[in-house]
């Protein structure tokens, strides 16, 4: 194949651009799609644009954004729980809407009691959730429980929703002899295989373009299954959201990118992590379907995340969904947020548009389903659940040490049988020096 | 089969208009051939290996599209893809690939190399055998996040949860005569301190082959690094049916009892010669051992080999410090303290860039491979 051919080759790939707006639960959303079904576009003169359809103009004009055009957020209910439109309400039936509340407030329990065995130093590290509730159990009730979720660190509401059990949540962050990782990695890192729940890995934003090849592997061999990938706005800097969005759009992965917007990155404010409209104004750019919305409402979450999810595997192709929320809790127990943010503003968003207040007062007011009474019954009930399994997790015995050694390869190749001895073998000499009292047996 | 002229070898690919393969982010004009040299070695064939069918002639770059043929046709989670795959690759890896197995299978990618590991992860951990190409070796970077935080810890960070273990990286890398810094590296030591990898690198279509479809089927996550020089320079008859060859195991290449000398890739090549040359000037028998396989790596059969002959010279294209050599030199002496006749020499490329026009300098070629005979027998 000559090289003049190879560029002919690319000029095969030219694509035409049709715009369509489509309606979505009264969403107005805009969506540019590119299709590589016509070999090359004609300009008026005849010429071959590479590329896609160009029209051209005889006017020095530049492109600005506008505020005034900003992706407006979808919204169900108002911050008092209030439904907006009637037509929008999904109208779950009462033991799912139930259930939804309750994996709110267990998420939201053992966050309290996690972050505060951090604070006594029986844990090493957590991260709490405060604030975002509502994006993880609305986009979690939404899926299908055999969709995959790449998550990023902040998402432990999915796993609650999916039925990750307490326990489960306390060997992790006690790193005992029940994590099925052997303590290999810090508390909140996450995984089940039964879940599908991709264990969470440290570094920002490295699960996205993974979420983008896993989705086209699973079109392949479960089709009717997506993935849905977790990230925040601060992750969306990294490269590897630039490669997740591109590699997606064009291999046409059905991939649900819910970034959850929560307005911080430790303490670097969205303002200072990108110019433009957010996230969602990148999606058009990638050729991908995007909608915005109210990450603190949970049916709005609920319905994005359900019509996602069918666009994605009907259409094969990716969507991106930006939740806005915010995330009332710091960082991380490494972090103090009162050093970057005003005490006032995080009042505001925990009083004024709290997830789980708003879910509660569309159950008691729209609903009627909910009441008080049963609200502190629940609360009570939690904390006795997180506490339970808590003092289980504290008692369990670390991990062997010899487990240090498994899992680097499928077997131990024999470098690591040899320092796995020399290992055991100055422990015997200084074993005093270790807290072997705490550990399995070597 | 003969020394090969390297203009021979770019003419070769000028008439089947090919130079696309030599530059990747350079214009095709810019690049021009002023002037002649040899290549720096001598490809020493190795017969077919018994008890696996049928051979044809192939060179390295047909016996691999062989090996992707043979996964895409065994296992139909397989998918191949890299940057400008589709077409058959820049190198001719891929060839007619995408017309058998469907688009769906053998794809072309966007130009993003930390997107190609990150997508060929995510496609792993989901099930499919994965043989991504990175365009060039030199370029694997943008990825190396992804493959030494991600691949490489996915197994141990999950308990075992989840894991990549389908994913095979394929990369050509290496000195070519004219690739300057950015088409001639080889970056094993960059990925050999990152535990849970496999790195290999063949020396010949018969083992690029085997040892690709081996690290296919291997339940890690391997590098395949592809000596370029080598794709078509070197030739041999190559089973074509299925086979694989062991992954962590080094071969010894050609026995001798006064100096052992240890490479991989292109450079097993240049050590047989320096082998006949001391043998044939200097009267010193050499043993050469093809490391093949990077991490990890095969400790016994370099320390048996090195306490047999006391004198060791290990030797790589890629820069000194830090370099793979240093490894196996430190484990050596270590291992076979009391046996050593001279301390273990390594022949490296210098610790600068890979240059351009002054490579031949740069490279550990035969005559200073066999000054280091020389060394380490009069030490």
């Amino acid at each position: 194949m000559s090289v003049g051919r190879f560029i002919n080759c690319a000029a095969i790939k030219a694509a035409y651009v049709s715009a369509f707006r489509q309606t979505f639960h009264g969403a107005a959303i805009s969506a540019v799609r590119y299709k590589s079904t016509t070999p090359q576009s004609e300009d008026q003169l005849g010429m071959k644009i590479i590329g896609g359809p160009r029209s051209f103009i005889n006017k020095l004009e530049f492109l600005e954004p506008k505020l005034e055009d900003a992706i407006p957020i979808y919204r169900v209910y108002d911050t008092e729980g209030k439904i907006l439109d009637g037509t929008q309400d999904p109208k779950l039936s009462e033991d799912v809407l139930h259930q939804m509340y309750h994996s709110m407030i267990m998420l939201n329990t053992m966050d309290e009691v996690m972050y505060s065995a951090q604070r006594q130093g029986r844990i090493s590290f957590y991260m709490t959730n405060y604030g975002e509730e509502a994006s993880h159990i609305g986009s979690a009730a939404a899926l299908d429980k055999r969709d995959l979720v790449f998550g990023q660190y902040r998402e432990a509401g999915v796993l609650v929703w999916r039925g990750f059990t307490l326990d489960e949540f306390m060997d992790q962050c006690y790193a005992n002899v029940n994590d099925p990782a052997a303590g290999k990695q810090m508390p909140v890192h996450y995984g089940s295989r039964d879940l599908n729940f991709v264990t969470i890995s440290s570094p920002l934003a490295t699960q996205m373009p993974q979420a983008s090849g896993a989705a086209y592997a699973l079109k392949r061999t479960h089709p009717g299954l997506c993935v849905i990938c977790y990230f925040g706005e601060g992750a969306a800097s990294e490269g590897d959201a630039h490669a997740a969005f591109n590699f997606a759009a064009t291999l046409d992965a059905p991939c649900l990118f819910f970034c959850r917007n929560n307005g911080y990155a430790i303490s670097t404010p969205a303002h200072e992590q990108y110019r433009g409209d957010g996230i969602a104004a990148r999606g058009s750019g990638y050729g991908m379907i995007t909608i915005r919305i109210d990450g603190n409402d949970v049916l709005a979450v609920y319905n994005a995340t359900k019509k996602a999810r069918q666009i994605a595997i009907e259409e094969s192709r990716p969507v991106l969904i930006e939740a806005m929320t915010y995330r009332v809790g710091h960082h991380s127990t490494s972090d103090d947020s009162t050093a970057y943010r005003a005490k006032e503003e995080i009042e505001e968003w925990t009083s004024g548009d709290n997830p789980i207040n708003r879910f509660k007062f569309y159950l008691i007011n729209e609903r009627q389903c909910w009441d008080e009474e049963r609200d502190k019954a629940l609360a009570a009930e939690c904390k006795k659940q997180v506490l339970k399994a808590f003092t289980a997790a504290e008692k369990r015995k670390k991990p062997s040490p010899s487990l240090l050694f498994t899992d680097v390869y499928d077997d131990l190749p024999p470098n690591l049988v040899k320092q796995r001895q020399e290992m055991v073998d100055h422990l015997g000499k200084y074993s005093k020096h270790y807290p072997l009292d705490d550990h399995e047996p070597v | 089969m003969a020394t090969h002229n390297l203009t021979r070898v770019v003419t070769g690919l000028a008439k089947k208009n090919l130079p696309a393969c030599l530059l990747k982010r350079t214009s095709i004009n810019s690049f021009v051939v002023t002037k002649r040299h040899a290549t720096h070695f001598k490809f020493y064939p190795d017969p077919p290996p018994i008890d696996c069918g049928p051979t044809e002639k192939m060179n390295l770059f047909q016996s691999l599209t062989s090996a992707m043929d043979i996964s895409l046709s065994s296992d139909p989670t397989t998918l191949v893809f890299g940057e400008d795959v589709a077409f058959g690759g820049v190198f001719r890896c891929t060839v007619d690939l995408k017309e058998k197995y469907g688009q769906d299978r053998v794809f072309n990618t966007p130009l993003c190399e930390q997107g190609i590991a990150g997508f060929a992860i995510g496609a792993a951990v989901a099930g499919s055998t994965v043989v991504a190409e990175m365009q060039f070796a030199d370029y694997i970077f943008p990825a190396f996040d992804q493959i030494v935080n991600e691949a490489a810890k996915y197994r141990y960070r999950s308990g075992g949860l989840f894991e990549c273990g389908k994913l095979t990286i394929r990369s050509p890398c290496g000195v070519v005569g004219h690739g300057g810094l950015y088409h001639s590296q080889t970056p094993e030591a960059h990925f050999a301190h990152a535990a849970g990898l496999k790195i290999v690198i063949p020396r010949s279509p018969i083992q690029a082959k085997g040892l690709l479809l081996a690290c296919v089927r291997d339940d890690n996550p391997c590098l395949f690094f592809e000596p370029k020089i080598l794709y078509r320079a070197a030739e041999e008859d190559v089973p074509v049916g299925d086979y694989t060859l062991p992954l962590g195991k080094a071969e010894v290449v050609r026995l001798g009892h006064d100096v052992t000398m240890i490479g991989y890739g292109t450079q097993v090549h240049v050590l047989k010669e320096v082998a006949e040359m001391a043998h044939d000037e200097l009267g010193i028998s050499c043993e050469v051992i093809d490391l093949v396989t990077i991490t990890p790596w095969d400790e016994e059969a370099v320390c048996k080999s090195a306490a047999k002959t006391g004198r060791v010279i290990v030797s790589h294209e890629s820069s000194l410090t830090g370099g793979f050599a240093a490894e196996i030199a430190s484990t050596i002496q270590k291992e076979c303290f009391l046996n050593l006749e001279a301390p273990v020499e390594r022949v490296c490329g210098y610790d600068t860039p890979f240059p351009h026009i002054l490579e031949p300098y740069f490279i550990p070629d035969k005559w200073r491979c066999f000054e280091a005979v020389k060394n380490v027998t009069n030490y």
